[in-house]
């Protein structure tokens, strides 16, 4: 099983730092709470000391390195780059090996405990209770992102699927001759409770012919247990998500959620070997639609009258750390249906941030109060992204606000586009 | 370590939640910009300017140091608990209190971040023009503790000329405001002035008047890269002979200009040895005509090629080329000393002669950029820690850099303070009369010495 690096690893990155505090200016948790532990220079520097033995593993210290999202904007307006995301997740990774899970994620400890899988999930759909939650497999990023006493917090939370999509689909459907093959990689959120995400993605692909495989036995990403400091979980899962997604040959391997697409594209590259070609070959869905010419393809369609709604996006951190901002845009701007409007702050985190919004649920919904305005203020009826993991804090953000706007996956809105079969 | 006597007294007065002695956090309060470290005993968050006056009282009858901090972005060293003791820090002070439109005139808490302010009162056609680097994380409190400069200084005055009043806490624990909303006001000593650029030895700033000015209807931006500093430094003093004073007069020398080629896929010609950012603002009418006579102006003096943005993208993307200097630096060698002089504009270029000379003399690379428009130069003096001698060698340089500045009429610190980075050099530039005459004030104010001791003087 390939090895995730340790803290001690990333002493040249945390020496990097060199104080200078910009990361005051784009951590969402310190604006959130304006203290010095919160920001990305403070992780930091106590990452450092850590390090050095100046400090052990003390309650603040946990308390400290737990707020943080792992999104990713410090590092983006860091001089240096200092990869703060990475570092506190190492760091976490070393508190659940010294000290056991209970600090970070409570939920994966059971996983740890029983690794096999459990694949039987609720029959019923409904709203989503906790009953219906501890059905699902154990090492599914559901559970992985949400252990179960989160769920009395009082959150909105999408209905949970009756039959999980992977359930609902074959496992290799046929395209047209001289087409790209691609898998599928489905992740949780599509799977268990935004099948409908994953039926829009495949009838994009369709209408191109592309041949989509969908692997039966793929498990979750690992991104929340990286959250959760499960570093074992995270090798475990990238392991049989290696076998299931390379035991047939593939030109890409596609995602339609930012989240797996940083799990598979990026946290297995660092794994390197056969982990690195797998993520080498990651696209997010709307890079490979770009490069694919759907816009051009979509600007030949017989036009249809009627209103356009406005639509505004946000950008999923998974998919802005990665450089991934245009293409979901240049897919939204081509619907004939969109009138598309840019957001103030569309690039700040709604405030998820894996197991950071069950353990820190009032700061996670200032963060997301802060979007919830800006979505308002930009007039917009829909906010469309590229991560159900967003789609479910923005619609639970603009719940809490009192808005009317719905948190959509672009997909459904391509899905509208596309003429009927 | 503090009695536990002190820290519950602490706590009665602010609440438990708002002290600190916990290790994470005199760890997270003990450094700033310039990457040294101290811990303190106890970090404190007070609300108000009552409490902070508690808070002196205490620790005056105590003797106990305080060190109040902002956003710690300091490059000298000035919020550092140098001596242990409280870290009075003002995060959470961060309300902007009243902005009032018809009078031109704000009212903030020291710990609103500046980039912040400008937003809020540009939102309502308001101008605030006090831009130092780090204006989206530095605190307002901290900017007029220090004075901090910017970009925009050549034509709008650093953050002093933009403050009309203050409250302020003293050393001993009183509450006094100074000037006032007012536009003029000449009742007594001007302490407004005397607080500002005090580097927070004087007084805890609690509360904050500015004066605003309207908005600036249009900028424009022009990118000037010259054949040698020479003529990008004529190119300065003729513009402002010929009493165009623009926005912003932004240079980088040849070094830095060689540091932005490798660091970036940013296009640089290769006989480009200077670069002026050159912005002005104000009517859209009047802009065009200005830049025109710019270009005609600075055009003999050996100009290779420039860059006028049309659109703010397009103005953004030629300020990029300024701001990728910062991380391209780092390649040169990984431990900087950004040292700050300032000298008469008209001495540019001769400074950095000098500066290039001592590079070569230390063999240590030095690389200039700054604010051409006021003569602020920040000299970046590049060095390795880990290899050895280099260190002793850059602080031999940055003597050296700082007597050169003198002998041009010039000062060691344009923006950034004294603090405990340039303490040291302070008999090379302020007399022993005049060195005397700053502490008999601040032995008046400050008897027992507690406030921020040991910045500015070494005592
Ligand atoms: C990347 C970068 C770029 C920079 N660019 C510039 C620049 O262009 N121009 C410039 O001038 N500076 C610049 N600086 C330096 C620094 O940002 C400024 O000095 C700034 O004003 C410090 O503000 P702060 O809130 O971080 O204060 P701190 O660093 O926390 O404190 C600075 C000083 O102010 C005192 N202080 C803070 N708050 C109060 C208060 N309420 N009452 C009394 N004293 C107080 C402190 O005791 C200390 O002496 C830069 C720094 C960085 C890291
Ligand atoms: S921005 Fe980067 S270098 Fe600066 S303090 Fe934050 S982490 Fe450190
Ligand atoms: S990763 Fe996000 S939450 Fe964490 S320190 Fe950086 S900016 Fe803050």
């Amino acid at each position: 099983m390939a090895k995730l690096k340790n803290l001690e690893d990333y002493r040249e990155e945390i020496e990097q730092c060199v104080k200078c505090g910009a990361c005051r200016a784009h951590c969402p948790v310190f604006g959130a709470e304006r203290r010095e532990g919160r920001v990305a220079r403070g992780k930091v520097a106590l990452s450092k000391a850590v390090l050095d033995g100046e400090i052990g593993l003390e309650e603040k210290v946990l308390e400290d390195l737990s707020q943080c999202l792992l999104c990713g904007s410090c590092c983006a307006g860091c001089p240096n780059k200092v990869p703060t995301e990475e570092i506190v997740a190492a760091a976490r990774r070393k508190i659940a090996e010294q000290r056991g899970l209970s600090s970070f994620g409570k939920g994966v400890a059971a996983i740890l405990g029983r690794p096999k899988l459990m694949n039987t999930l609720a029959k019923t759909g409904g709203r989503f209770s906790a009953l219906l939650f501890r059905k699902l497999p154990e090492n599914s990023g559901l559970r992985l992102r949400f252990p179960a006493p989160y769920l009395e917090s009082g959150r909105t939370l999408p209905p949970l699927t009756a039959r999980p999509f992977r359930e609902r689909c074959p496992e290799r459907i046929e395209g047209k001759e001289g087409m790209p093959t691609v898998a599928f990689f489905t992740g949780c959120g599509i799977n268990y409770m935004y099948p409908e995400i994953g039926e829009a993605f495949l009838r994009a692909l369709k209408f191109l012919g592309v041949t989509v495989i969908i692997p039966k036995d793929q498990a979750c990403c690992g991104l929340p247990a990286v959250s959760a400091g499960a570093g074992t979980v995270v090798e475990q899962l990238a392991e049989q998500n290696l076998a299931a997604l390379t035991h047939e040959p593939v030109d890409y391997v596609l995602t339609a959620c930012a989240s797996c697409n940083a799990g598979i594209g990026k946290i297995y590259a660092d794994l390197g070997g056969d982990y690195q070609q797998l993520a080498a070959k990651t696209r997010d869905i709307f890079v490979f639609l770009v490069e694919m010419g759907l816009p051009e393809r979509l600007a030949e369609l017989p036009k249809k009258g009627g209103v356009r709604t406005r639509v505004t996006y946000h950008d999923p951190c998974h998919l802005r750390t990665r450089g991934i901002t245009k293409e979901p845009r240049a897919i939204l701007k081509s619907l004939p249906q969109v009138e598309f409007v840019e957001m103030e702050d569309a690039a700040t985190c709604c405030g998820l941030g894996g197991t950071y919004s069950v353990y820190h649920y009032e700061n996670s919904k200032r963060i997301g109060a802060k979007k919830a305005g800006h979505i308002e203020e930009s007039g917009a009826e829909l906010v469309a992204t590229d991560c159900p993991g967003c789609i479910m804090q923005l619609q639970d953000s603009i719940n809490h606000a009192g808005g009317s706007q719905r948190a959509v996956h672009i997909l459904e809105l391509l899905n509208e586009a596309l003429p009927k079969e | 370590m503090l009695e536990q006597r002190i820290i519950r007294n602490l706590q009665q007065t602010l609440g438990k939640e708002h002290v600190s002695t916990d290790k994470a956090d005199l760890i997270c309060y003990s450094y700033d910009a310039t990457q040294q470290q101290f811990l303190p005993d106890v970090v404190i968050y007070p609300a108000t300017a009552e409490e902070v006056a508690l808070v002196m009282k205490l620790a005056n009858a105590e003797n106990i140091p305080v060190f109040p901090r902002g956003a710690g972005s300091g490059f000298t060293g000035g919020s550092l608990p140098t001596r242990g003791g409280i870290v009075l820090s003002t995060e959470r002070m961060n309300r902007i209190l009243e902005i009032d439109s018809e009078n031109l005139v704000a009212t903030v808490e020291p710990g609103v971040v500046t980039e912040q302010f400008q937003k809020a009162v540009e939102k309502l056609g308001l101008f605030y023009p006090p831009d130092p680097a780090s204006l989206k994380f530095s605190t307002l409190g901290g900017n007029v503790a220090e004075c901090a400069g910017g970009p925009r200084c050549v034509k709008y005055g650093v953050t002093k000329d933009f403050i009309i009043g203050l409250e302020v806490v003293t050393p001993t624990g009183d509450i006094i405001t100074t000037g006032g909303p007012t536009m003029k006001g000449v009742v007594g000593y001007d302490l407004t002035k005397l607080i500002c650029g005090s580097e927070g030895t004087l007084g805890i700033i609690t509360r904050i008047v500015i004066k605003l000015l309207p908005l600036p209807e249009a900028k424009k931006t022009m990118l000037v890269l010259f054949d040698s500093i020479d003529g990008a430094a004529r190119a300065v003093s003729t513009i402002i002979g010929h009493k165009i004073i623009p926005t912003t007069l932004e240079f980088m020398d040849g070094r830095t200009l060689d540091c932005v080629r490798q660091a970036t896929d940013l296009e640089v010609p290769e006989g480009a040895r200077a670069v002026l950012i050159i912005e002005v603002d104000g009517d859209r009418e009047f802009l065009a005509k200005q830049v025109q006579k710019i270009q005609q102006l600075i055009q003999p003096l050996g100009v290779v090629e420039t860059r006028t943005a049309e659109t703010p993208e397009e103005s953004e993307a030629l300020w990029q080329i300024r701001r990728s200097v910062s991380a391209s630096l780092r390649k040169v060698n990984p431990d900087k000393f950004n040292e700050d002089i300032c000298v008469p504009r008209s001495k540019v270029p001769e400074m950095i002669r000098k500066v290039d000379a001592i590079a070569e003399k230390y063999q240590i690379p030095i690389v200039n950029f700054g604010h051409a428009g006021d003569g602020n130069i920040h000299v970046n003096v590049m060095i390795d820690k880990k290899v050895p001698g280099e260190l002793e060698r850059a602080h031999k340089a940055i003597e050296e850099v700082f007597r050169g500045a003198l002998e041009l009429g010039g000062t060691m610190s344009g923006e950034h303070g004294v603090g405990i980075a340039k303490a040291p050099y302070i008999p090379l530039e302020i007399s022993e009369k005049a060195a005397d005459y700053m502490k008999t004030i601040k032995k008046a104010l400050d008897p027992n010495n507690i406030l921020n001791p040991g910045k500015i003087f070494l005592d």
